[in-house]
């Protein structure tokens, strides 16, 4: 019997400790984020999908293809080409393709780029219901950019 | 509490609990055997998101391994990280800085401290609480917010390197780890104690039920709190210990009534002494490279090679089998909830429902790790 007084003393108790602490953050301040009022402002080191940099000079990508990007990704996400045009050195970018729903986000391709030419961008709006859409082609992007 | 059950065959009936079933976290199946509301039989039945890690591990470099490790157990990616980092700086034989070895414990003790919240939220969630949860998550996004700061990512984290950590923390982090521990410290007696675990509610639900003994865990291999929540002092950190952890003070919590209660306070306890490990990593955090030089591609000599650590839910190893070549020949991975859910079937024999999926929450599963 005097466990029956003590679970309804207990649970009353409870019950209202629980509904104290309740009633005391229903009047604190909101403490998520308002999306879509109030946007986030990402972290300088998220991890959005790769784009390809600029080179502040002469305004064209800092890639050389070399292509350890490409040999460095786990999931085989980036296809790229280049041509080496007439009268020029070094080879020319003419197509640099991110296949995201394959990337990880992991950052092996800009690990293993020693020239500054991929970096994350800060792209954290993406959705779409068509595969398609997340085929990226970065050189438009970058002249999009621009 | 188990009352015998007393069934006639014809009067059983198979119950599906998933693959989809809130209390399952993931997609995991259980065949119960049901006498009306008592279960006869238990059977997990695995598989249903097996990505074949291990198999991937052995086309490809170690490097590109990395971001694997983070997708099995998603809610304590760093350890998952760290153990295969030791695995294969063993094989290789890396030495790492210090700052990175600091490092590595800071942000690995600060995800498990997501983990653990996390589980106490879903866990409540299970029994029909929900404002924990909003609580719980509060102080998590303190956390993921702290982690993306550093790593760039608030779930799957690929952070760690051979040889040390990707990039170095600054002192925005530093103040922020201290001010949130000082938050949580501060939140844990209202939010967490005397809301839930005072609460009578769920000392009724989980008092005496679900008794795991020191044999069951032996028998199946189980680790992590459930092995600590029957009376059983193990912990990687401790009895095998790697990093830099034999220089932190910390303890590790032990409840000898192997029940589902017990198994809730080792996880509170084990947020404090988390909270206690990074305090202690911050106050003694010794300056220098975060990264030591490696070879891009690693070729480490022919043999085998493990490393063990204490993830959220239990000792995680990584058996590495190497021939000389650029890929692993054979990576074998040892998850710990794995053997945890091995034994669900033996314990949940002659329980109610209600009671087998509180005693489910109480092993903390996580499916991706069990499939791997
Ligand atoms: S590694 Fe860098 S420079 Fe080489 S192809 Fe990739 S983006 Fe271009
Ligand atoms: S982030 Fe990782 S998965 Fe994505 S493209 Fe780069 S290397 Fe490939």
């Amino acid at each position: 019997m005097s466990e029956y007084w003590n679970d309804i003393f207990g649970g009353t108790k409870s019950l209202l400790v629980g509904l104290g602490i309740t009633a005391r953050e229903f009047f604190k301040p909101v403490v998520t984020e308002q999306y879509p009022w109030e946007v986030p402002v990402m972290m300088p080191r998220f991890r959005g999908h790769i784009e390809l940099v600029k080179n502040g000079e002469t305004g064209r990508p800092n890639c050389i293809v070399c292509g350890m990007c490409m040999r460095n990704c786990p999931s085989g996400c980036i296809t790229l080409t280049g041509k080496k045009p007439e009268g020029e050195k070094k080879k020319v970018l003419t197509k640099y393709e991110l296949d995201f729903t394959k990337c990880s986000l992991c950052g092996s391709c800009i690990e293993g780029c020693n020239f500054n030419a991929i970096q994350f961008s800060k792209d954290y709006n993406l959705a779409s219901t068509r595969k398609e859409d997340y085929i990226f082609d970065l050189l438009k992007r970058l002249e999009e950019q621009s | 509490m188990t009352a015998p059950i007393i069934c006639r065959e014809d009067e059983v009936f198979v119950l599906n609990l998933g693959p989809q079933h809130p209390a399952t976290h993931g997609v995991l199946r259980v065949k119960l055997t049901m006498d009306g509301e008592y279960v006869v039989k238990a059977e997990p039945v695995l598989g249903y998101i097996h990505r074949m890690h291990e198999k991937m591990a052995e086309d490809r470099t170690f490097a590109q391994f990395m971001p694997n490790t983070a997708r099995m157990d998603y809610l304590h990616a760093l350890a998952y990280n760290h153990g295969y980092v030791l695995a294969v700086e063993r094989a290789a034989g890396i030495e790492v800085p210090e700052r990175a070895e600091y490092i590595r414990v800071i942000t690995v003790e600060l995800n498990r401290l997501t983990s653990h919240l996390l589980w106490w939220s879903a866990f409540l969630l299970d029994l029909g609480g929900f404002s924990p949860l909003l609580y719980a998550f509060d102080d998590r996004e303190q956390i993921l917010d702290l982690l993306e700061r550093v790593t760039g990512s608030r779930l799957t984290y690929c952070y760690f390197r051979f040889g040390g950590v990707y990039n170095d923390i600054d002192d925005d982090f530093i103040t922020g780890t201290r001010n949130f521990i000082k938050r949580l410290r501060s939140r844990l007696p209202r939010f967490y104690h005397d809301l839930v675990t005072k609460n009578i509610i769920l000392i009724k639900r989980l008092k005496d039920i679900g008794f795991v003994s020191k044999e069951q865990c032996r028998k199946y291999g189980a680790t992590g709190p459930l092995l600590r929540g029957s009376g059983v002092q193990f912990d990687v950190r401790k009895n095998e210990p790697y990093s830099v952890y034999p220089e932190f003070d910390f303890d590790i919590p032990v409840y000898e009534e192997g029940d589902s209660m017990a198994r809730y306070m080792v996880r509170m306890d084990e947020i404090e002494q988390s909270m206690r490990i990074i305090e202690q990593a911050l106050d003694k955090l010794p300056d220098g490279p975060v990264r030591a030089k490696v070879p891009k591609i690693l070729k480490p000599a022919a043999g085998d090679y493990y490393a063990a650590v204490e993830a959220a839910r239990g000792s995680f190893g990584c058996r590495l089998v190497c021939n000389g070549g650029k890929s692993p020949y054979r990576l074998k991975l040892r998850s710990p909830t794995f053997s945890n859910l091995s034994l669900f079937g033996e314990v949940a024999e002659g329980m109610l429902l209600a009671d087998a999926l509180a005693f489910m929450g109480s092993l903390d599963l996580v499916i991706p790790e069990i499939d791997r």
